[in-house]
């Protein structure tokens, strides 16, 4: 290499900088790699098992991949009724939730009621307990109304865990949609319900957005509230769960695992552009 | 009320639970008058311009339209229109439907909306913007929508608080002047807020001055200019020197341009100069006297006869007298 005539202090020093990067960066680069096999691996082990018609013991990698598991799996007497009860009781414990929530969640933004303060905090308090507690406490109340096994009482335990979300995330996107902007609708005309969904909501929308997405994955993933309550009569993808560990070879439990896992992600794939770290700060700030 | 009388406000009165608020305010505007409510932060200005479109409601009084009181209107029946100082057009929608929201809700047929949205843009300079959307475009481009939103639903009264105030000063100017000949050539009835003293006097045929929840006066720019009737809007409306007696508490007040200086001779008090500094077409000096520090202007070829230093006698032509200071 020929030698470059040194020119100025400053011409050293950013040598040896870009020398030092270049090392650190490479440590940089091993403590992503080892995270993201942390992270990940569970996850690609998963994908590699479902898809696995032979995998011997001795084998890194199955020698045959194909569909046989889902076969098996999908062909399990409760399973295909369960996957419909995930999903029924995800969507419609999410849209109730809304319809409760958000017109809550924009009172409690706009107006200034005494006490409102307490209020918001006592939404705080589902999740502030071990849920184990609460539903013991529910299965007691179930007994004496009558609602143990029923759709009603499984729905309401869904929706239990989804108010937190459903009304501090709302409330807080509500409060930052510009009082401004709603009154410039009633001043062009339009009265208090046509603002709210011409303009409130729409504006809103990110926010509420994210919430309904929360709402939708933590119904999925709600088991211990289903187990005490729903069985047998209803029984979702997660309580099953608890019998596919103990029943089930391994490759069907990777299959049962993707089945719950697909739908998270196809739902975060499609909202990722509202998630932000603006929309969650937003979200829990008390106005 | 004469029979041009367009607003009418009798004996308002909007109190919060603070204590703060308007106290009896009387104010007629007439048609197609630009009335300018004029005053600094939390004089009032803004609350009696919100509680007009029905924004906040009155404690006393009454606020007229046409003779017809308007008080039991919620905003969205109020014949006024307001354009805010910020955050006008609603951000998920374009302009075209920006403008089209509230003619869609007037029930008007598309064509004729259509027709007015044309005209609307055309008014402000924006045609060709419908498609664009608001944060597509600079605040001056906004509040042109805005105002010609409002314009479009052919309001009694257009209301406006402080829309210029976000804006560069450049362009303020500019929309100064667009939305004065906008005004006067389809007389419309005008009321605008301002903290801004410049713009009241450029605009308004007639400026409302106020201060603490209440009007120290009402007159043309003229007027409050060259009769201020109170030592705050003296002090308020262009420059002022104050000159305070120390015995009798009473304030002498003097505008710069009407300050005479002269080396020697008789006049109204004497001190030494302070500085003289260059403005442009004109030159600032200040001269230290015992009553104070008196401004006064000179033109480039006065102010060649004194420096820094000089003993001077200083001779004030129109000058304002007031009682002890509030």
């Amino acid at each position: 290499m020929s030698e470059k005539p040194q020119r100025t202090a400053s011409a050293y020093s950013i040598r040896s900088i870009k020398r030092g990067i270049g090392r650190r960066k490479f440590g940089e680069i091993v403590v992503l790699l080892l995270f993201m096999l942390f992270f990940y691996g569970p996850l690609m082990y998963a994908f590699i098992l479902a898809f696995a018609n032979k995998y011997g013991p001795t084998d890194i990698l199955p020698s045959e991949f194909g569909f046989k598991w889902w076969e098996y799996v999908l062909n399990r007497p409760n399973v295909p009724k369960a996957i419909f009860y995930s999903f029924l009781f995800a969507v419609v414990s999410t849209v109730a939730s809304m319809v409760i929530c958000i017109p809550a969640a924009y009172t409690l933004a706009r107006y200034k009621f005494p006490g409102r303060k307490l209020v918001m905090f006592s939404f705080l308090l589902g999740n502030a307990f071990p849920k184990i507690g609460l539903y013991t406490s529910m299965g007691i109340i179930y007994y004496k109304l009558g609602l143990m096994g029923t759709f009603v009482g499984v729905l309401l335990v869904h929706m239990l865990g989804t108010m937190m979300q459903m009304i501090w995330l709302p409330a807080g996107s509500f409060r930052n949609v510009p009082r401004h902007l709603e009154e410039a609708a009633r001043d062009a005309g339009a009265g208090p319900v046509r603002t709210f969904f011409s303009v409130t909501l729409p504006v809103a929308w990110p926010g509420i957005a994210v919430a309904t997405m929360y709402a939708f994955i933590g119904s999925l993933g709600e088991s211990v509230g289903t187990l005490m309550v729903g069985l047998p009569q209803y029984r979702t993808m997660m309580t099953e769960m608890y019998g596919v560990i103990l029943d089930y070879p391994a490759t069907a439990g990777a299959v049962f695992a993707l089945i719950i896992v697909i739908p998270n992600l196809l739902l975060l794939l499609i909202m990722r552009k509202y998630i932000s770290a603006d929309t969650m700060a937003n979200g829990f700030k008390m106005g | 009320m004469s029979e041009t009388a367009k607003l009418d406000i009798i004996n308002m009165t909007k109190l919060y639970d603070n204590g703060d608020g308007v106290r009896n305010i009387d104010l007629t505007v007439r048609k197609g008058e630009l009335v300018t409510l004029l005053g600094p932060s939390g004089c009032g200005k803004t609350t009696i311009l919100r509680t007009i479109g029905g924004f906040i409601e009155l404690t006393d009084g009454d606020i007229q339209i046409d003779g017809k009181s308007i008080v039991a209107l919620p905003p969205e029946k109020r014949p006024t229109s307001m354009v805010f100082q910020s955050y006008n057009l609603w951000p998920h929608m374009n302009v075209h439907d920006n403008l089209e929201f509230g003619l869609k809700l007037r029930k008007l047929p598309k064509e004729e909306r259509e027709r007015r949205i044309a005209e609307g843009l055309a008014l402000v300079n924006m045609t060709g913007f419908e498609k664009k959307y608001p944060g597509q475009m600079s605040g001056g481009q906004q509040q042109r929508i805005a105002i010609a939103r409002s314009l479009i639903l052919q309001p009694q009264v257009l209301l406006l608080d402080e829309p210029f105030s976000a804006l560069d000063a450049k362009i303020r100017m500019q929309m100064r002047e667009e939305l004065r000949k906008i005004q006067t050539d389809l007389n419309i009835t005008v009321v605008f807020v301002t903290h801004d003293q410049e713009e009241a006097m450029m605009l308004s045929d007639r400026i409302v001055v106020m201060s603490k929840g209440h009007i120290e006066q009402i007159g043309s720019p003229r007027e409050v200019y060259n009769h201020p009737a109170t030592n705050f809007v003296a002090g308020f409306i262009g420059e002022m020197n104050f000159l305070e007696d120390k015995d009798t508490g009473r304030l002498t007040a003097v505008r710069p341009e009407n300050v005479t200086v002269a080396h020697q001779g008789p006049g109204d008090i004497t001190g030494t100069v302070r500085t003289v500094m260059m403005m442009g077409h004109y030159l600032e000096m200040t001269v230290d006297t015992d009553k104070g520090i008196v401004k006064a202007y000179l033109t480039a070829q006065q102010a060649e006869d004194f420096k820094k230093g000089d003993d001077v006698t200083l001779v004030f032509g129109k000058k304002y007298e007031y009682g002890k200071e509030k």
